[in-house]
């Protein structure tokens, strides 16, 4: 099977955001970048399990500019084939998608995969794109995924509960929590991974149709109110007269 | 006008379709534009969405049992195409979420996802939403004539404005579908986290699985729904959909019960959105003190059991 995985590059989780002083640019100034969680732990190493048990190749595409090899890297560390990287500056879903559908159009993929969503815009919009713009359907959320032959069981996350679905290749996935167990690389998938193509194609042209123009930090929270603990009926008070919750 | 698609799961309108027919009537409004509202497939009393500001509702008749995102895109969007649609709006659910790309790209529109404000519309639309998992808020301009949001849940609570409207029928014949649905399981009785408006959530305090029978003797009391941190979703002690935290389900209720979580950054990104925070924990030093708007110091074994007889007792009164 030829699977693709879309990966993205996000701060990682203990950053706190700032801004430029006009608000309108993100602070990237002594901001550690992962591979978004999502796309690593779930979506890459699921499609690494497909390939290791029935045979075929995973590839990796990410739309960034250069600083983004690093990561781009260690996801060939875990274990990916090769590498693609579309030599744009990200500014909206829509132009993500885009690239990566124009790249992946002739490219006959089986499967092609991606997280959730990115945990710094959490946006989830470009998996639904995607599939869009590649006439495939798109199986979000998905925390389990079997393959039988070109058929695919999954197990996906609704409200409240699961849906277990059924669908043909080719299609598009997104990948939440319990699709794999993070893998962390080792020494030899590193060496080897510095031999391993990572191929850099210039992008189409597309306006981004949405854009984000300025920033914001949420309120400050006023300080905590500490309730006796032997005074519980006090705390069910505060709740329902003076936060007027209840 | 403003189209908004009323999600109708099982054949029922939940709150998540009045507050996005709401939200739609109030961008109709400051655009000077009527809102109407679709619904796809079965629904029962289509017609109540009028209460809530719709001016008309158009349902499409049609054998659409399962929400096929493919199939449900495709009627939206033609739907948008039609009555000339310049803003459409869906929820930020697990359907949404599949559907807000599909008709963005459909229409080629602009689109934001997750919206939690009224848009601004002098000197072009601009739209906010968080970002970093709530921790900053990004405002977004959409440049396109058609604009396509999805609204996050809890954000805009539905108002009844009006009353019945007439419910005018398309016949449209669901295609195939690409996707088959072969089982839904869902919990009956609570509410789902996304769209709870009370939530009862604990850690790694709780010691063990075992022990969790205070938490829903308070969930069961308050009318809350229960919740948990990741180190106990990990360790199996609760199941997966309960995770709340930048790394499972971000939530915005009303109020929020953090009992025996320290409060981890990860954590604070995916519930500090809340309205009102209550934290009980027995270190002083527990970082989630900081993000609370109440706070309890001390062992949650006696406190959480007494908080639940409080409830009754204030249940009773009131």
């Amino acid at each position: 099977m030829k699977l693709l995985v879309c990966v993205t590059q996000t701060p990682e989780t203990t950053t706190t955001p700032s801004f430029s002083a006009d608000n309108t640019e993100f602070n990237t100034a002594g901001v550690n970048y992962i591979m978004n969680p999502y796309d690593e732990w779930y979506a890459l190493v699921r499609a690494l399990e497909l390939k290791e048990a029935a045979g075929g190749s995973v590839s990796i595409v990410n739309v960034g500019p250069g600083t983004n090899d690093t990561v781009i890297r260690k996801g060939l560390a875990i274990g990916a084939d090769d590498a693609t990287r579309i030599n744009a500056e990200p500014k909206s879903a829509m132009y993500v998608a885009k690239q990566i559908a124009e790249f992946a159009k002739a490219g006959g993929y089986d499967v092609i995969f991606l997280g959730k969503e990115s945990i710094d815009y959490n946006g989830a919009e470009v998996g639904s794109m995607l599939a869009e713009y590649l006439d495939m359907p798109f199986v979000s959320f998905g925390t389990k995924l079997e393959m039988n032959g070109n058929t695919a069981t999954i197990n996906r996350d609704i409200e409240g509960g699961e849906e277990v679905v059924e669908v043909a290749t080719p299609f598009v996935i997104s990948a939440a929590k319990g699709l794999a167990e993070q893998r962390i690389p080792n020494m030899r998938g590193i060496m080897m991974a510095k031999r391993k193509p990572l191929n850099v194609v210039e992008p189409v042209a597309f306006d981004d149709p949405a854009v984000v123009v300025s920033y914001d930090l949420p309120n400050a929270k006023s300080a905590v109110k500490m309730v006796d603990p032997e005074n519980m009926d006090e705390l069910v008070r505060l709740l329902h007269e003076e936060a007027k919750i209840i | 006008m403003v189209l908004v698609y009323a999600e109708s799961p099982k054949g029922q309108f939940k709150k998540a379709a009045f507050e996005a027919v709401t939200y739609g009537k109030k961008i109709g409004d400051a655009m000077g534009k009527p809102c109407v509202a679709l619904v796809i497939g079965n629904a029962e009393n289509a017609g109540q969405l009028g209460v809530y500001g719709a001016s008309q509702v158009v349902q499409a008749n049609g054998a659409f049992e399962n929400f096929d995102s493919q199939i449900f895109s495709e009627v939206i969007a033609s739907v948008a195409k039609q009555m000339g649609a310049e803003v459409v709006v869906v929820n930020h659910s697990s359907s949404g979420k599949s559907l807000l790309g599909r008709i963005a790209v459909k229409l080629e529109a602009g689109s934001v996802s997750g919206v939690n404000t009224m848009p601004t519309l002098d000197g072009g639309f601009k739209v906010k939403k968080n970002v970093f998992s709530g921790k900053a808020i990004a405002q977004y301009e959409i440049k396109t004539p058609v604009k396509v949001l999805s609204l996050m849940g809890n954000s805009f609570p539905p108002v009844a404005s009006g009353a019945d409207v007439a419910v005018q029928a398309l016949d449209i014949t669901a295609p195939a579908a690409r996707i088959t649905v072969k089982a839904v399981e869902t919990v009956d009785g609570t509410v789902p986290l996304p769209e709870a408006e009370l939530v009862v959530s604990a850690g790694r305090g709780m010691k063990g699985p075992e022990n969790w029978g205070i938490i829903e003797d308070l969930a069961n009391v308050v009318g809350a729904t229960t919740a948990c941190s990741r180190p106990v979703a990990d360790t199996g002690w609760r199941p997966h959909h309960e995770h709340v935290g930048q790394t499972g389900v971000a939530i915005r209720p009303n109020l929020y019960f953090a009992i025996g979580i320290s409060g981890a950054i990860q954590h604070l990104a995916g519930v500090n959105s809340s309205k009102v925070i209550v934290v009980i924990n027995k270190d002083p030093e527990a970082p989630f003190f900081k993000a609370a708007d109440y706070g309890v110091c001390a062992d949650l074994f006696d406190v959480v059991p007494r908080l639940t007889e409080a409830f009754k007792k204030f249940k009773a009164e009131n």
